[in-house]
């Protein structure tokens, strides 16, 4: 049985300590698109007036993937590419958390795409945002799973042959229920995005075009800057399945940015009959008292 | 008689598992030992499959090598398994389905035509009453009363109710009767021996341990033998409060739950050796990040695909050596289905308590057969403690802060002020990461080997706090068994048979396979005995790394890798010839 200060953590009552930095400074590249990311994170929590302690950051493995060491919440930096199953796990011992998934393109649509499109299937009320830079950073530069057709690479010094993955193509057809995508050098849309993303009730995906300044050359904060369109401005209404398959396949001269698509759904947890008798980390365990189970045996 | 086996056997499909099942349960009910053996194949239908039920007054380890009355459902069966049968024996057959000449029947043996299908067409013209027929003929000649049979037949519906489980004892009372006016003097009948018992298999007693340690987050994905303990689970999870997730593949399912033991609940994944391949990096995330997992790992045979519907004890070695690096673990395995029980428990407890993960090692043979334990021996009074232990002090909180035992203490997400971050990287006491900007400085270089002594030092508390192996036989043997998992289990069969020839034997069944309790090893083993090293594998894993930590080793072995269990009386020729040559 949870203990009394599980249960005390659960109620705000007196204002508690928000999100704020923490005493690990990031070690991202100056100029690093992530700054931007995390500090619509922060802005996002900081908003949303979540105590610290009820939130979980957790990562997978890439230089992005750093980021939960630099917030002053509870983080889990995993391994390459299971921010997304760690993530779950983390929901369902206790759906009173709010829990942010975070990492890279290569961590989230190479090493952990499996995953990706199965937390989105299920539809479980997580915010998952990604720092999408088209590049392999931590390992020096290789090509990832969004760098562009032809881009050169450490690992593709001829040119990419293969096709990028579209994430936000991706995750319509994979079920999430709020799809949307930022640009880290628009820190106040992002953090919007973000702050809507957590509100949501389910899967909220909210890809960042973070750009890596010392690896990609070519999806530079400039090439960006120059493509880059509000899909509200555009009159996107994001209720509208097919306007947002439109939308998610522009990509190149023009590149739309904010929320392609929103559905209120049942989420995992709704459906989930045992975690309607409240967080599963409070819920009673064991078998006392249960004996008659053994009746089955007989 | 005191003993007795049933075989049964046909086609995947012609419902021999629920036939095996219906007689272990009535022989349970009886008060008798059971041990029944579920030999299936991988396939859906056609094939072949057969169920051994051995019944005894007095406990039975395993399968047993002999059996009394054979139901053959179709031709094969009586090709395959009629040689066998035992002298005294019946066969129980339907001449309408295929035809037996008394020629076939091995000297000393009998056939009981029944005519299943004459009996089941009575009541309806679907065929599946026969079993229902077949299993009353075979009830009358094993000594089981009608009444129980008709009980054990009536619970397999469930709730129920209607003419196809009146049909059902209806054509079971008639292959009774005919069974009662037909059948030759019959001399394999037991009688009722005590209160009813409990029959389970390996993998519901995991389950059932689990729940009981207090459990809360199951993840898995199917991989044969493991899939029983979430089809358990699933089944009992609303009920027991227990969220079971089924996940996309491995990888997830080991990932979520340790998610959801970070974020303050009990959790467990399970799965077989190629399953447990995919998880082996993130078993050492577990052990990095030091937090309690409880992984079941069920062997079948290997390597790769294998055979997946056959036992085997390869994957020794992967559990000892999963992940990159080194980590603390401890690897428990069980025997038999009573301790599958417990030691499941037990790996929750040191999972908790030492805050790493523990392997729990089935295999086919445990996992899926089943067998009888007295309903007195389960108790659900395991203590099960908070989680949420710690509380702030206002001070600076350390989740990695040295310690004598290299415990440190462990807050749950969603305590305020207890904040900290997990990291599959190398870190300090708070949780920092020292693997970027301070790797290679010399103080971070000296905080790295500190870390890793923290971490390595729970190896003595493990070993402390684990079983030394169980002892069993004769103190003056003149051959000393060793083995693990369930293999014991037909070594003690094994011994008793070798006891009534008088001669003496004795077993050293290595409960906790890891660490490596060598000083209770050097106690019983290594004064100049008679040993026999034996293994459901091809290169003696455990032997080998006994051998590695104690310097005892094994020069005669009984090495199995066909897939098949282990018999009693293979063990009993091996044990003899070494007892009486020394031979290698």
């Amino acid at each position: 049985m949870a203990g009394t200060s599980a249960q005390a953590a659960t109620v705000v009552g007196t204002p508690l300590p928000l999100i704020g930095k923490s005493d690990t400074k990031p070690t991202w590249c100056p100029g690093c698109g992530d700054y931007g990311t995390i500090a619509g994170i922060e802005m996002a929590v900081k908003r949303l007036k979540i105590p610290s302690h009820n939130v979980v950051i957790v990562s997978g493995i890439g230089c992005s993937s750093n980021l939960p060491h630099f917030l002053s919440s509870y983080g889990f930096h995993s391994v390459h590419g299971r921010a997304l199953p760690v993530a779950e796990g983390v929901r369902w011992a206790n759906h009173g958390l709010t829990v942010i998934a975070t990492g890279g393109d290569g961590d989230g649509f190479g090493i952990g795409c499996g995953h990706f499109v199965h937390s989105m299937r299920r539809n479980v009320d997580l915010t998952y945002v990604t720092m999408n830079n088209q590049i392999y950073g931590l390992t020096t530069g290789q090509a990832s799973p969004t760098s562009m057709m032809g881009q050169k690479t450490k690992s593709t010094p001829t040119g990419v042959i293969e096709n990028p993955i579209d994430p936000i193509s991706l995750a319509l057809a994979s079920g999430a229920t709020y799809i949307a995508r930022g640009f880290s050098g628009d820190v106040k849309q992002l953090a919007d995005l973000i702050a809507g993303g957590i509100q949501h009730k389910g899967f909220a995906f909210v890809d960042c075009l973070s750009p890596c300044v010392t690896y990609n050359k070519v999806n530079t904060f400039d090439w960006f800057r120059q493509r880059v369109y509000k899909l509200e401005s555009a009159g996107h209404d994001p209720s509208n399945i097919v306007a947002a398959w439109e939308r998610s396949l522009e990509w190149g001269e023009k590149v739309p940015t904010g929320l392609f698509y929103r559905v209120e759904k049942p989420t995992y947890e709704d459906l989930e009959e045992v975690l309607s008798a409240g967080p599963l980390a409070l819920q009673p365990s064991g078998l006392k008292g249960r004996e008659a189970l053994l009746d089955e045996f007989v | 008689m005191a003993e007795l086996a049933i075989r049964a056997g046909g086609a995947a499909g012609d419902g021999i598992a629920s036939i095996g099942e219906t007689f272990s349960r009535a022989l349970s009910r009886m008060g008798q030992h059971v041990f029944g053996l579920n030999a299936y194949q991988s396939v859906i239908r056609g094939g072949h499959v057969w169920f051994q039920a051995r019944a005894s007054s007095a406990p039975v380890h395993s399968q047993g090598d002999a059996f009394d009355l054979l139901y053959a459902l179709d031709r094969q069966t009586v090709d395959i398994h009629l040689p066998l049968l035992s002298r005294g024996g019946t066969l129980v057959f339907d001449p309408e389905k295929f035809a037996v000449a008394e020629s076939d029947l091995p000297a000393g043996t009998r056939s009981l035509a029944v005519p299943t299908l004459e009996i089941a067409r009575k009541f309806t013209p679907q065929s599946i009453l026969q079993n229902a027929a077949g299993m009353g003929a075979t009830a009358f000649l094993a000594g089981i009363p009608l009444a129980t049979l008709h009980q054990v037949l009536a619970d397999s519906f469930g709730k129920k109710k209607g003419e196809i489980v009146d049909w059902n004892l209806g054509a079971a009372a008639e292959g009774y009767k005919f069974a009662q006016d037909h059948a030759p003097a019959n001399d394999h009948a037991v009688a009722p021996s005590g209160p009813p018992k409990l029959l389970m298999t390996g993998n519901q007693a995991i389950a059932l341990g689990a729940a009981a340690a207090g459990l809360k987050f199951l993840a898995q994905y199917p991989m044969t033998p493991a899939s029983g303990i979430m089809h358990w689970m699933a089944a009992h999870a609303h009920e027991l409060g227990i969220v079971v997730k089924q996940a996309e593949d491995e990888l997830a399912a080991i990932h979520m739950a340790i998610g959801a033991s970070f974020g303050g609940v009990r959790s467990m994944t399970a799965t077989s050796g190629g399953g447990f391949a995919l998880m082996v990096e993130a078993l050492g995330m577990a052990g990095m990040s030091e937090i309690p997992l409880v992984v079941v790992e069920s062997q079948r045979s290997g390597p790769s695909t294998g055979l997946p519907t056959k036992t085997e004890q390869g994957d020794l070695n992967m559990m000892l050596g999963a992940g990159q690096s080194e980590f603390p673990r401890a690897i428990l395995a069980p025997a038999n289905i009573l301790e599958a029980y417990h030691a499941t428990i037990r790996a929750f407890q040191l999972a908790e308590e030492w805050q790493t993960p523990i392997l729990l090692a089935s295999d086919l043979h445990l996992s899926e057969n089943y067998m009888t334990v007295d309903r007195e021996a389960i108790s659900f009074d395991t203590p099960i403690p908070s989680l949420f232990s710690v509380e702030p002090n206002g001070g600076e909180y350390k989740r990695y802060a040295y310690t004598p035992t290299g415990v440190s203490p462990r807050s749950i997400p969603g305590q305020p002020g207890l904040q900290y971050i997990v990291g599959s990287d190398e870190h300090d006491e708070k949780g920092h990461l020292i693997s970027d900007v301070k790797s290679g400085i010399p103080i971070w270089v000296a905080e790295r080997t500190k870390m890793m002594q923290k971490r390595m030092g729970k190896h003595d508390g493990l070993l402390a706090a684990t079983t030394d192996p169980l002892i069993e036989g004769s103190e003056t043997p003149e051959l000393t068994f060793v083995a693990w998992g369930s293999t014991v289990g037909a070594i003690r069969d094994a011994m008793g048979l070798l006891t009534a020839q008088g001669r003496r034997t004795k077993l050293v069944a290595v409960e906790t396979v890891f660490p490596v309790h060598g000083a209770a090893l050097h106690k019983h083993l290594g004064h100049g005995e008679k040993r026999l090293l034996v293994e459901s594998n091809y290169s003696g894993q455990l032997g080998r790394l006994i051998r590695s930590e104690t310097g005892l080793d094994f020069p005669t072995t009984l090495l199995k890798y066909d897939g098949e269990p282990f018999y009693p009386m293979e063990i009993v020729g091996r044990a003899l010839e070494v007892m009486n040559d020394g031979g290698h």
